[in-house]
């Protein structure tokens, strides 16, 4: 057992350290939380296990969508495509359910269909004739939400009933009836999580062995790091490329479904600044911009970041009472401190060895 | 070890527009021999492996591999690789983000029987390699954790293990240090032992004698031939790589020339920059033009750069005009009256989209400041001043600088300094790829400057050139300075200093 201790601690290399920084920053940011919202006379709920699952509800869609970026920011390049992606595929499952009475059986394999083509046609104009990736997913980006007003223009609910709405309201409780609480009437009230958030974190853990056990996946930390070498070693960077923005755009699409699912309706202006977050996340949870170093563990912790840090602004009340923009300023202050705590701890490490 | 011919190109021609890189080469590389190419910078090495490795495209000739003489013609370096010929480059060619086990194996990793990676399986066999080739590296770690010599060796590993019979080491030891080197050389000597050809191209003469089996000299894209080592000592390697082409042309340099003032202009005392030139004294005397002599790549440029401060110098102490100055950019140095004439015209000379006038004012205008621009008129002044002077070909002095020839081009560089009236000036290359006539030119013109009492650092290949324009020579190898000659310039003891290690 200490054996196996020592070894572990030989393998933590640089980049794994990044990654335990941030995690251990997670922890002390939900601490934080916690001594402010959530203890004795304070406690306004951020203690309660169901405001930590929510943080999952809320943001299940954005872990889907941040574990695709994560892959394509590790061959070097970016994809940001996605929010946009998200609002289309609402929109034609809305318009398709409402509107048309199509059932979702049909649906939802189409709108995945659609991510896969998507990422197709950008991971060819990427991969295969070297187009810049940031210019081929900004085109991406206006052609989905352009298509998204085309559709339909206004917010369209889903009121109709069927096996998607019945999905999306199906509670999954915590087992043992894990952090259970009894409220001010008597009920007692066990955490649960809803369908999306389990889609999501299979997700995560399909992509974290994807990119570890299998070889596209070696081959996307491979092109990021050296796309020449990767060449020159006999990997196809063309079909390695090509494939991750297929799989940036189909988790993409997932993340659409869950992102409907949790708000049954579809508008035009719908996952704005979605990819930005999903970036975000991936950046925090320490994936490199210049692509070969991450893993989709830390993007997840990244997106629970990002969630943690909105949830500690919505229990400020005199900041959700001053509304607007202020709470998204506060928000964005607060994860510059984080990104701050995170590169100062980084290089003290560094200089420590 | 058998010997037998594992190797053989054949009559290899290869043209880049207007240039023929490669005419009727021949190359044969037997198994369990390191054979080093040799040749200056443009006579075909880096050519003649690209059509090797199928990175170029070869017009006439034939390749031939392995004992049977089959005939392989390679469109891709992956395909050379299938063939059997794998290249080590000075820049390895790794994933630094990937494990070392990662990329000894990447593309080929063992797999369970799920069609995973069996990662395992994989440190395994990488452990094992590295153990065999005795080379100490945690298999775990990241590729950037070693050194660039572990990691070439490691790139040698992976070309190894993937049962190539022709290994091809492209200039590998340039950034290594002697430790590193030897570590690299026993690598070497291990596996030709093993029956691999080894096809070894460096500009270090020291290296080809130290690990080498054979030699073939090319020069200016022909094959000059292939020697046994011991057939070819240092000084009759420098000659063939050279080439003794004696131009007809006269000394211009009279006998009144070799007096030169006592003034020194230019003290220089350890300059040093690190992997580039090793530390340094030179000084220069008021009116001296100072020829850097050596092969290419042995150093002259840096060692100029470094007293001009285009590679800010990290050690030593630098007096000009016996007054110790530090020279951070090359602002300073123009501002203690220096100008530095880069061998590179295209990249760092000339501003190709920028007017002949433009490019003469560039030097003067930047010394004045960006604020203070020159009056139009003081500037139409200066240019036609030098176009008639140096005698510039151009339709005008608004013509682009683009539209002129090359030495033409290198004379409005050559006033862009001399409108800076400067009282030392660097000239690396100035005569390369120009007309004979123009080179006189500019030789002439080397001497004058002297006349007028401007010191000159002159920089050529040309042995020839130097010994005509130069009243001392500076002998570098392998980026250090090893001596000065001063009297008895002839090329043959020139290029006994270059070649080194025959000291009498």
């Amino acid at each position: 057992m200490e054996k196996n201790n020592m070894n572990k601690k030989k393998n933590i290399n640089s980049h794994s350290i990044l990654l335990l920084i941030t995690v251990g920053l997670f922890i002390l940011l939900y601490a934080a939380g916690y001594f402010m919202y959530g203890f004795g006379a304070n406690a306004k709920g951020f203690e309660k296990l169901q405001n930590f699952l929510d943080i999952f509800r809320t943001n299940a869609a954005l872990i889907c969508i941040a574990c695709g970026m994560t892959c394509v920011m590790l061959t070097g390049g970016i994809d940001i495509s996605v929010g946009s992606l998200v609002a289309m595929d609402c929109m034609i499952l809305s318009v398709g359910m409402e509107n048309s009475g199509i059932s979702p059986t049909l649906l939802v394999p189409f709108v995945l269909l659609i991510g896969i083509v998507f990422g197709a046609v950008q991971g060819y104009l990427i991969g295969y004739l070297g187009i810049q990736p940031f210019i081929v997913t900004m085109a991406g980006m206006f052609f989905a939400r352009g298509m998204t007003a085309m559709i339909c223009t206004d917010q369209v609910n889903i009121t109709v009933d069927n096996w998607f709405k019945q999905v999306a309201g199906i509670k999954v409780y915590m087992p043992f009836e894990l952090g259970a609480v009894v409220n001010k009437r008597g009920v007692k009230m066990v955490p649960y999580v809803n369908i999306p958030v389990i889609i999501a974190l299979v997700v995560v853990v399909l992509v974290f062995l994807m990119l570890r056990y299998t070889r596209t996946g070696r081959s996307m930390y491979a092109v990021g790091g050296n796309q020449q070498s990767a060449a020159l070693m006999g990997l196809n960077t063309k079909r390695t490329k090509m494939i991750t923005y297929i799989l940036s755009s189909f988790l993409c699409s997932i993340g659409g479904v869950l992102y409907c699912m949790n708000t049954m309706c579809g508008t035009t202006t719908q996952a704005l600044g979605l990819e930005m977050k999903a970036i975000s996340s991936a950046v925090i949870g320490g994936t490199l911009l210049t692509g070969g170093v991450g893993n989709v563990f830390g993007s997840f912790v990244g997106v629970l970041i990002n969630g943690t840090i909105n949830s500690l602004v919505s229990f400020n009340g005199e900041l959700t009472r001053l509304g607007g923009t202020v709470p998204n300023v506060v928000s964005a202050f607060l994860l510059f401190v984080f990104i701050m705590l995170q590169a100062v701890f980084a290089k003290l490490r560094e200089r420590k060895q | 070890m058998s010997n037998e011919v594992i190797l053989s190109m054949r009559g290899i021609c290869m043209t880049f527009p207007g240039v023929k890189a490669l005419s009727n080469v021949d190359f044969t590389l037997r198994s369990g021999e390191i054979h080093a190419l040799m040749g200056e910078n443009g006579a075909g090495k880096s050519t003649l492996i690209k059509c090797l490795t199928g990175v170029n495209d070869f017009e006439k000739g034939e390749i031939f591999m392995g004992p049977e003489m089959r005939p392989i013609r390679n469109h891709s370096t992956l395909e050379a690789q299938k063939n059997g010929i794998a290249t080590v480059y000075q820049e390895v060619n790794l994933c630094p983000n990937l494990s070392v086990a990662e990329n000894l194996f990447i593309g080929r990793e063992p797999l369970t029987k799920f069609g995973t990676i069996n990662h395992k399986a994989m440190l395994n066999r990488a452990r094992e390699l590295m153990k065999k080739l005795d080379i100490q590296v945690d298999v775990t770690q990241a590729l950037e954790n070693y050194s660039i010599a572990l990691q070439q060796m490691i790139a040698i590993a992976r070309a190894v293990d993937m049962e190539s019979k022709v290994l091809i080491l492209d200039e590998p030891t340039s950034s290594l240090d002697d430790n590193e080197v030897e570590k690299l050389f026993k690598m070497m000597r291990a596996l030709r032992d093993e029956g691999i050809g080894i096809i070894f191209v460096t500009h270090f003469l020291e290296q080809v004698y130290a690990v080498c089996d054979r030699i073939t000299v090319l020069r200016n894209g022909q094959l000059v031939g292939e020697y046994e080592i011991s057939d070819l000592p240092r000084l009759k390697l420098v000659a063939a790589m050279m080439g003794k082409d004696f131009d007809d042309l006269q000394s211009i340099k009279s006998k009144e020339d070799e007096a030169v003032s006592e003034e020194v202009l230019i003290d220089a005392k350890g300059l040093s920059h690190v992997r580039k030139i090793k530390p340094f004294d030179l000084d220069i005397h008021k009116g001296e033009v100072i020829g850097l002599t050596g092969l290419l790549g042995s150093g002259r440029s840096e060692l100029a750069r470094c007293i001009y401060g285009a590679d800010k110098a990290q050690t030593g102490t630098l007096k000009v005009k016996g007054k110790e100055t530090k020279i951070n950019a090359p602002i300073d140095a123009m501002r203690l009256g220096m100008g530095l004439l880069p061998d590179d015209r295209k990249a760092e000379g000339i501003v190709e989209d920028l007017s002949v006038r433009e490019n003469i004012m560039l030097a003067m205008q930047s010394l004045a400041g960006v604020v203070k621009r020159i009056p139009m008129e003081k500037q139409m002044e200066i240019t036609k001043k030098f176009i008639d002077l140096l005698d510039i070909k151009t339709p005008s002095t608004e013509t682009l600088v683009k539209q002129l020839s090359g030495g033409n081009q290198q004379k409005v560089i050559i006033a862009r300094w001399l409108a800076t009236n400067p009282d030392f000036l660097i000239l690396d290359e100035p005569t390369r790829g120009i007309d004979v006539g123009t080179k006189t030119e500019i030789q002439k013109l080397v001497v004058d400057l002297a006349h007028q009492g401007k010191s000159v650092i002159f920089i050529s290949s040309e042995i020839e050139e130097m010994l005509r324009t130069c009243n001392r020579l500076a002998v570098l190898r392998d980026g250090e300075k090893v001596g000065e000659l001063t009297e008895d310039l002839s090329q043959e003891s020139v290029m006994k200093v270059i070649a080194g290690g025959e000291r009498s």
